[in-house]
């Protein structure tokens, strides 16, 4: 066990493999604040064989909703879950890239009626998952800067 | 039921070559005037316009097509007084119309309204123009002169110029034309030239295309001059505007060079974009444009009627 610099969970959620510099988006996307109740644990910038560098962060007591794994793999591509149940991993994932996102983002078009008082989700189609590039249903622009998109 | 029945027509990216094709054919064979007694297939079917911008040619236009056909319209515009001035939402607006109509065609200032319409809506929705977005019932007619003119769209080389950044009939246009074998420049200034997204989606077509700052170097080469309004309402500041106002102008010097088919088009309405002395040539065709939007929105509500399939 390489993981010296952050002791295990017994009960929680680890998101491995982010690429190095984005967790402090990703708990942005998770609502975490200084408000949580639960211990939350950021390592940023861990050696990894894979990515060369990454981040980590490990969120007790909370198991993530798939939405919330969509909007972590539009920001973090290369993201696993783990979940994590009396010390074992429970469950494994690799995030995917949607082909088709609903509600979590906002069309960074001003004029796009999205943005209006209507009362629909937005919607945005993946036109290509490397980059990530996504495009709206309604109004047809890419959006330009996904993590600022991320309601 | 034909293919076109009761379908919505929101962008021209929608539409097959054999879509427009079909476009094109039913609108060679309607007959725009001389209607005759028992020739009126849309007797008792009413089409709601609903006009959140100004527009004249649209507007008209689709009334006249609708009334030739022997149809009513119905229209809703001048927003004072009405609901969406006390703050309804392009939705409930919706809803409630499509009560009162068969078919609806909307204009609005937004990006996306029409497609958010038809969501809303039970009937068909014809977008007439949505903000920047798009206008396929312009393109259509845009290609309905092109090939009625010419004879073909095939192996034509077509030039856009103008406001190529802001001007939504040439998105349309410009993707449309993927569709077939033409050769095309875009030609404006670096600031006005055709956005990004619009040259890859035309890439990914697997058509090629050339760029150019002034008409002038390409004239002798085209078929089709395609000239847009710099539109100054779109433009986020007036000094960007005033740099590139009156960049271009069609006159009888350049089109010395011009070969002798050329045809001059223009989605109207002209600013000083084309000299009036051009009206005189038979390469204007701008007029024939306008004119040939009643035959081609006849076409396209006899198709979404399914009077003709």
């Amino acid at each position: 066990m390489k993981e010296i610099r952050v002791t295990p969970i017994k009960n929680g959620t680890v998101i491995d493999h982010i690429p190095s510099g984005r967790a402090l988006k990703v708990l942005r996307i998770l609502g975490i604040t200084g408000e949580v109740t639960s211990t939350v644990t950021v390592a940023m910038h861990v050696p990894s064989k894979v990515l060369g560098w990454k981040d980590i962060v490990k969120v007790e007591d909370r198991e993530l909703h798939p939405k919330e794994v969509d909007k972590i793999a539009l920001i973090a591509p290369s993201a696993s879950v783990n979940v994590i149940r009396n010390y074992n991993v429970a469950e494994k994932h690799t995030v995917q890239i949607p082909d088709h996102v609903v509600g979590i983002l906002r069309c960074g078009n001003p004029n796009c009626i999205t943005n209006q008082r209507e009362p629909v989700e937005t919607e945005f189609f993946t036109r290509s998952k490397d980059p990530v590039t996504l495009s709206c249903k309604y109004c047809e622009r890419e959006i330009e800067d996904v993590a600022a998109a991320i309601v | 039921m034909g293919a076109f029945q009761d379908r919505d027509v929101l962008t021209i990216a929608d539409f097959s070559r054999g879509d427009i094709e079909k476009v094109l054919k039913v609108a060679d064979e309607v007959e725009v005037g001389g209607k005759r007694r028992g020739e009126l297939p849309l007797e008792g079917r009413i089409l709601a316009t609903v006009f959140f911008e100004p527009s004249t040619r649209t507007r008209l236009s689709f009334e006249s097509a609708m009334k030739r056909l022997g149809g009513d319209v119905v229209s809703f515009g001048g927003l004072e007084g009405t609901s969406v001035a006390k703050g309804e939402t392009l939705s409930d607006t919706i809803r409630m119309v499509e009560a009162y109509a068969d078919a609806i065609v909307l204009r609005h200032p937004q990006e996306g309204a029409a497609r958010l319409a038809a969501e809303f809506s039970s009937k068909p929705v014809i977008n007439g123009g949505d903000g920047a977005g798009q206008h396929p019932t312009q393109t259509l007619l845009d290609l309905y002169t092109i090939w009625d003119e010419l004879g073909a769209i095939d192996g034509k080389t077509i030039a856009l110029v103008g406001d190529l950044k802001y001007g939504r009939t040439v998105h349309s246009l410009a993707l449309a034309l993927c569709h077939f074998d033409v050769d095309l420049y875009f030609i404006a200034p670096p600031t006005l030239q055709l956005p990004r997204e619009i040259q890859e989606q035309i890439k990914a077509r697997g058509r090629d295309y050339k760029t150019a700052e002034r008409p002038e170097d390409l004239i002798k080469d085209v078929d089709v001059l395609y000239a847009t309004r710099i539109q100054k309402e779109r433009f986020p500041d007036a000094a960007e505007y005033a740099k590139v106002e009156g960049s271009y102008r069609v006159d009888l010097e350049m089109l010395r060079e011009a070969k002798k088919g050329l045809i001059v088009m223009h989605p109207l309405p002209r600013l000083g974009e084309i000299a009036p002395e051009v009206d005189r040539t038979p390469h204007a065709k701008y007029f024939t444009q306008a004119h040939n939007g009643v035959r081609v929105r006849m076409a396209l509500l006899s198709l979404i009627f399914g009077v003709v399939s």
